[in-house]
């Protein structure tokens, strides 16, 4: 089950485990990704707070947590090629991979549907 | 709200899938196939830039020279008919009112082509200036388009555009008229990327048919449009300054490193003279310095600058660089820091990154 945070982030949860990356329309956004600044294994992150940064050339935007949880994996091969957040968002551009303490947050979140059409609205 | 003006390009960057942003009151394209993409391109092969944007601004008449003097901290006298020089436009304190080329045209005709952002600003400080003085000081910068071509094998497209006028033998910077597509342009070995290529000013009605034309003719070759992103980057790494982020009116000349485009001993007075001298004669208290990042991290435009837990300065310009690969930028700091191989620390969102003053610029172009 994929789920989508009005900051353009998503969350893919699988069991207890949460995989968190941008979607598809942020990396377009930013364009050429050169830098993610993302906590560490073992880190507590907070639903809706700053958790760390995604820098293209040009711009710096905020990597916001969409659930609460301790962070189980970090994804290494995006410190030598970050590119792979735009070439493969919900692929190997995954960013960090938690455990999700309070699984009802995520009901705040929008599913597929409900972000495609977010996105259509906000994109003009 | 501003209504954003528009470049006679715009529909064709439309076309060319161009990503348009609202810049210094235009509606410009800040990438068209990707900036990283576009920078090396421009690098390695050659790309195409609508700066239609980008203000000019005639000084004709018996004391143009005069006026031109006065107002630039390079030396007119020196140029010679078709040559250009950077030079910065000077406030009363040497500072920047803008950076800008002076093109010498004629005895009394100089062509001044400043920042799309600084045109009404410049062009009424010009106007100020030139009180009391028999001079023309017309803003032309409605009338005229400019396509940049930049890159190694802008040399091999250009000139199969221009009749009447050799541009391949052109020397940097240079300029000559040709006619281009029936029309009489002016074509300036100029630019803005630290690379060889063109500048071309021609007439608005003109300017959609030589744009396609170039990519018709160029994009076999691999040519491609490029944006306001890459050229920003592209500027950086070659350590060419940028109006609003690395000089401005708080900024003097000297200070900027620009000591090259100071000449304070030409024959005229001219603002700031006073200032700028005192300040070569004891030299500047802070200057602009090119940094590399030796941790990981991005600067950028703003950032405070430490050395010994103290604040001594701020970035002016930073990015990761495309073609050299590499987090850095240029920053304000306090002159005993200013030597090549001198650490210090840029505040990147509350954590301190150890970065290392570095000799400028950051690329130059391969000789031929």
């Amino acid at each position: 089950m994929i789920k989508y945070t009005k900051t353009h982030e998503w969350i893919n949860v699988e069991g207890s485990k949460g995989t968190i990356g941008i979607s598809d329309f942020a990396q377009k956004e930013l364009g050429d990704i050169v830098f993610v600044e993302a906590p560490v294994v073992g880190d507590q992150v907070k639903a809706g707070t700053q958790m760390g940064t995604v820098e293209s050339v040009k711009a710096v935007s905020e990597l916001n947590c969409p659930a609460s949880g301790k962070v189980v994996e970090v994804n290494g091969d995006l410190a030598n090629s970050p590119q792979f957040v735009n070439e493969d968002p919900t692929g190997k551009g995954w960013i960090i991979r938690i455990e999700i303490s309070n699984p009802a947050e995520l009901d705040a979140l929008m599913d597929d549907a409900a972000y495609q059409k977010y996105v259509a609205e906000h994109a003009h | 709200m501003e209504t954003l003006k528009r470049t006679p390009l715009f529909e064709e960057h439309r076309k060319c899938g161009g990503k348009i942003v609202p810049f210094a009151g235009w509606e410009m394209p800040v990438q068209y196939s990707g900036l990283i993409d576009e920078h090396i391109t421009v690098r390695t092969k050659a790309g195409l830039f609508d700066v239609s944007h980008m203000g000019e601004i005639w000084v004709k008449g018996k004391d143009a020279l005069k006026l031109v003097q006065k107002v630039s901290s390079n030396d007119a006298t020196k140029l010679a008919y078709g040559q250009i020089h950077y030079a910065g436009l000077l406030t009363e304190k040497g500072t920047f009112v803008d950076d800008m080329l002076v093109h010498k045209i004629e005895d009394n005709f100089y062509l001044l082509v400043v920042n799309a952002s600084n045109v009404d600003k410049d062009f009424a400080f010009i106007k100020k200036n030139a009180e009391g003085m028999e001079v023309n000081v017309v803003n032309k910068s409605d009338e005229i388009a400019q396509i940049a071509i930049q890159g190694p094998l802008s040399v091999e497209i250009m000139p199969q555009f221009v009749k009447g006028a050799d541009i391949a033998a052109l020397k940097y910077y240079w300029f000559t008229y040709g006619e281009v597509l029936g029309e009489k342009c002016l074509i300036a070995r100029t630019g803005y990327t630290g690379e060889d290529g063109f500048e071309v000013y021609l007439s608005p009605a003109k300017a959609p048919e030589l744009w396609n034309a170039l990519l018709e003719k160029g994009t076999p070759m691999g040519l491609k449009p490029a944006g306001l992103g890459a050229r920003d980057t592209l500027r950086l790494e070659a350590c060419m300054t940028l109006y609003g982020n690395d000089i401005d009116d708080t900024t003097t000349t000297l200070e900027a490193d620009l000591g090259w485009i100071t000449k304070l001993d030409k024959p005229d007075d001219f603002n700031g003279k006073a200032i700028l001298l005192e300040q070569k004669a004891k030299g500047v208290s802070k200057k602009l310095v090119a940094f590399e990042l030796l941790e990981a991290g991005i600067p950028r435009h703003e950032m405070a600058c430490f050395h010994e837990g103290a604040k001594v300065g701020h970035v002016t310009s930073g990015t990761m660089a495309p073609f050299v690969k590499k987090a850095l930028g240029m920053a304000y700091l306090p002159i005993g820091l200013c030597e090549a191989g001198k650490e210090f620390h840029v505040d990147i969102r509350g954590k301190m990154v150890k970065a290392k003053v570095v000799p400028k610029p950051f690329y130059k172009r391969p000789k031929k």
